[in-house]
């Protein structure tokens, strides 16, 4: 009897040594490696420093909650400064190297589509914060993004425009990649949404001043609202000279102009700019059952008292990436590529930043219209435009 | 709008970038009267300027944040010309020339670092974001004034200082020839450093006057540098009043180009226009060959 206690109480201890083992692996040593490549410096720099303070913020309270299933998220963080060819260079140590379970990021539509091929072979899940429809269409099995698509942008718009009894516009772009991808987006959709198009300009992107541009159209017959599709500086010194000019047309900015910073910068000039853009700058004005409204506030919140600066929709499209990941992963139970890829197509009704995300299998943004609103500026604020 | 005014309006516009441009391509000038050498850091100090300027605003009045910013930004020039040249054996132009472009690019990622990738701008120095002067139905910014009449002032006092004081009449003669003014006496690297001050203070200057019209990044040195120096070509390199001419220029050309082109070809039409001048004259509209117009003055 006694020696059959003694064996029970053995092969007791010695599972119990067992399961504290396999525990110490969840907690510490196996943690889950999740690559973001972000243009942290260089001209995108307004995208990627808030994306990779958005992101390094997520994964630490994800950590300190517990991590996902007991494991820690290890993030694999790299600043690609804008350049394309640094993105693959990036991209391809993330997957060979690091073998990461998923890579967020590029913070541009160049850097993505450099990698898109590149992520789709290797099988390698890539949830992009750039907002080129390219990205998407066709699109790709591994490869997903957060931010709305341009000609969700160019639709609310030309809606506006048509409410406004808005028919004929000039359009202003800057000379990089997101002045002329929302440049072809605007030419495109014009026909069919009924707007002419008088005059069609480019600008270099490290404008000075854009006077004579806009003198052109102040002298262009039959002009009745500007839209502008650049970043910073450019995006304000538009605003400004427009004033400067005496020219009292609207302005129309692209989802570019969701950072309060622009605002400052562009002064009085600013009041009255429209443009279309995600909820996150508007927290305040949605009704407490709006299903953004909780997620908003918070990180809002959060990200506002770590670092001192006003939240901007570029940040909110990189905590949407990682918030897909991180969702996909806990339903799909252990870090499989191959499964946490089928979860993010199964995810719906998810309440992300820029709006309420349904992938599917035809659908990689999993963002529709209403993911936008109107927002205009008043008194140097952001509020919802209405008629 | 008229005709008529339109033109005026272009005119205008043209004349806001054209002094943005000169008041870069003084700086340019004034290292190549005192050393030969074409500083293609000055852009950097354009942008120092205005984002030293910017951080003191927030604690002091304006004038105070613009003098604290150009002291401050002299200094750097000082100090990088002790620390970068003045151990060097050789002082060839060339040598010196690619240590500019270095240290161009070591400023500006100092710049990202000290401060971060944020478009930051000083306030308009009279009305605001939309004041403007209308004349004859054209408008300007009043804030092209304040760039203009920095522009003036900083040329007679640089005229003054390079023609009738020691020190500038010493600094020009360093450059002119360097082994007759070391034996009369000059301290031709005390000469290069008070050069280096100076135009940094300018830049600076420049950097300040701008940042309500063009806003102040870490990376806007480069591309002013680009203008700054078209500019001090097509005047002539060495004069600063040719500068002047030559920035204001450049800027009316892109402003007609954008009249009648369209506005990406602006760039095009004006480096077109450049290098047909330097085919006819090679030392710009009001440069004599050599540079020589430089140190004789």
């Amino acid at each position: 009897m006694k020696r059959t206690y003694l064996l029970v109480a053995g092969i007791c201890a010695l599972g119990a040594q067992c399961l504290t083992q396999n525990i110490h692996a969840a907690a510490g040593g196996d943690s889950i490696k999740i690559g973001a490549i972000f243009s942290v410096t260089g001209p995108a720099s307004f995208l990627g420093a808030p994306e990779e303070k958005t992101v390094r913020l997520f994964v630490d309270k994800l950590n300190a909650a517990g991590g996902i299933h007991g494991r820690r998220v290890e993030l694999v963080l790299k600043d690609s400064g804008g350049s394309p060819e640094k993105a693959v260079s990036f991209a391809k140590q993330l997957i060979e190297e690091e073998k990461v379970l998923a890579i967020i990021g590029p913070s541009t539509s160049g850097e993505t589509m450099q990698i898109k091929a590149l992520c789709e072979e290797n099988e390698m899940i890539l949830v992009s914060c750039a907002a080129a429809e390219v990205i998407v269409n066709p699109t790709a099995k591994y490869v997903f993004k957060t931010p709305q698509k341009d000609s969700q942008a160019v639709t609310w718009i030309y809606r506006t425009m048509k409410d406004k009894g808005v028919r004929k516009i000039a359009v202003v772009s800057s000379n990089d990649g997101f002045g002329a991808a929302g440049k072809k987006q605007l030419e495109d959709m014009a026909p069919a949404e009924g707007i002419e198009i008088l005059a069609n300009e480019v600008y270099d992107k490290q404008a000075t001043d854009l006077t004579d541009i806009l003198t052109k159209i102040k002298g262009t017959r039959g002009v009745q609202a500007i839209v502008n599709w650049s970043i910073v500086p450019a995006q304000s010194i538009v605003a400004k000279n427009m004033r400067q000019l005496g020219m009292e047309m609207p302005l129309f900015q692209s989802h570019g102009f969701g950072n309060r910073k622009y605002v400052e910068q562009a002064g009085v000039a600013a009041e009255g700019t429209l443009f279309p853009a995600g909820r996150l700058l508007v927290v305040d004005e949605l009704p407490d059952n709006h299903p953004q409204k909780a997620l908003l506030a918070a990180y809002k919140k959060d990200y506002e008292e770590t670092y001192k600066e006003d939240v901007s929709t570029f940040g909110g499209h990189a905590y949407d990436a990682i918030l897909v990941v991180t969702e996909a992963l806990k339903r799909a139970r252990r870090p499989d590529r191959a499964r946490v890829r089928d979860a993010i197509e199964n995810l719906k009704g998810l309440a992300g930043t820029a709006g309420v995300f349904n992938f599917s299998p035809t659908d990689h943004t999993g963002l529709d219209l209403t993911s936008f609103e109107m927002l205009t500026v008043k008194d140097g604020k952001f509020a919802i435009y209405r008629k | 709008m008229e005709s008529g005014n339109l033109e005026l309006q272009y005119f205008l516009s043209g004349i806001t970038k054209g002094s943005i441009y000169a008041v870069v391509a003084i700086g340019f000038n004034l290292i190549y009267s005192a050393t030969g050498v074409l500083n293609f850091a000055q852009g950097e100090f354009v942008m120092l300027g205005g984002m030293v300027a910017v951080t003191l605003a927030r604690f002091v009045p304006l004038p105070v944040a613009l003098a604290g910013a150009v002291a401050i930004v002299a200094l750097v020039g000082c100090l990088l010309e002790i620390l970068f040249f003045r151990r060097l054996q050789r002082h060839s132009i060339l040598h010196l020339v690619i240590i500019t472009i270095g240290l161009s690019i070591v400023l500006q990622e100092i710049a990202l670092h000290l401060w971060d990738e944020k478009v930051r701008s000083l306030p308009y120095f009279t009305g605001n974001e939309i004041s403007s002067l209308k004349f004859f139905g054209a408008a300007i910014s009043p804030q092209v004034f304040w760039v203009l009449a920095t522009v003036a002032v900083t040329v007679v006092l640089l005229h003054i200082f390079l023609k009738y004081t020691l020190p500038g009449r010493a600094m020009r003669a360093g450059s002119s020839n360097p082994s007759a003014a070391m034996l009369a006496g000059i301290n031709i690297a005390n000469m290069r450093t008070l050069a280096f001050g100076l135009s940094a203070a300018i830049g600076a200057l420049a950097g300040c006057v701008i940042s309500p019209i063009t806003m102040t990044h870490y990376e806007m040195g480069a591309p002013l540098a680009i203008k700054g120096f078209a500019a001090a070509i097509l005047g002539g390199l060495g004069n600063p009043m040719a500068a002047v001419l030559g920035g204001l220029m450049v800027g009316v050309l892109e402003a007609y180009s954008v009249s009648r082109l369209p506005a990406a070809y602006s760039d095009v039409t004006v480096f077109a226009v450049l290098l047909l001048v330097l085919f006819a004259r090679p030392h710009g509209f009001w440069g004599r060959p050599g540079g020589e117009s430089v140190r004789e003055h």
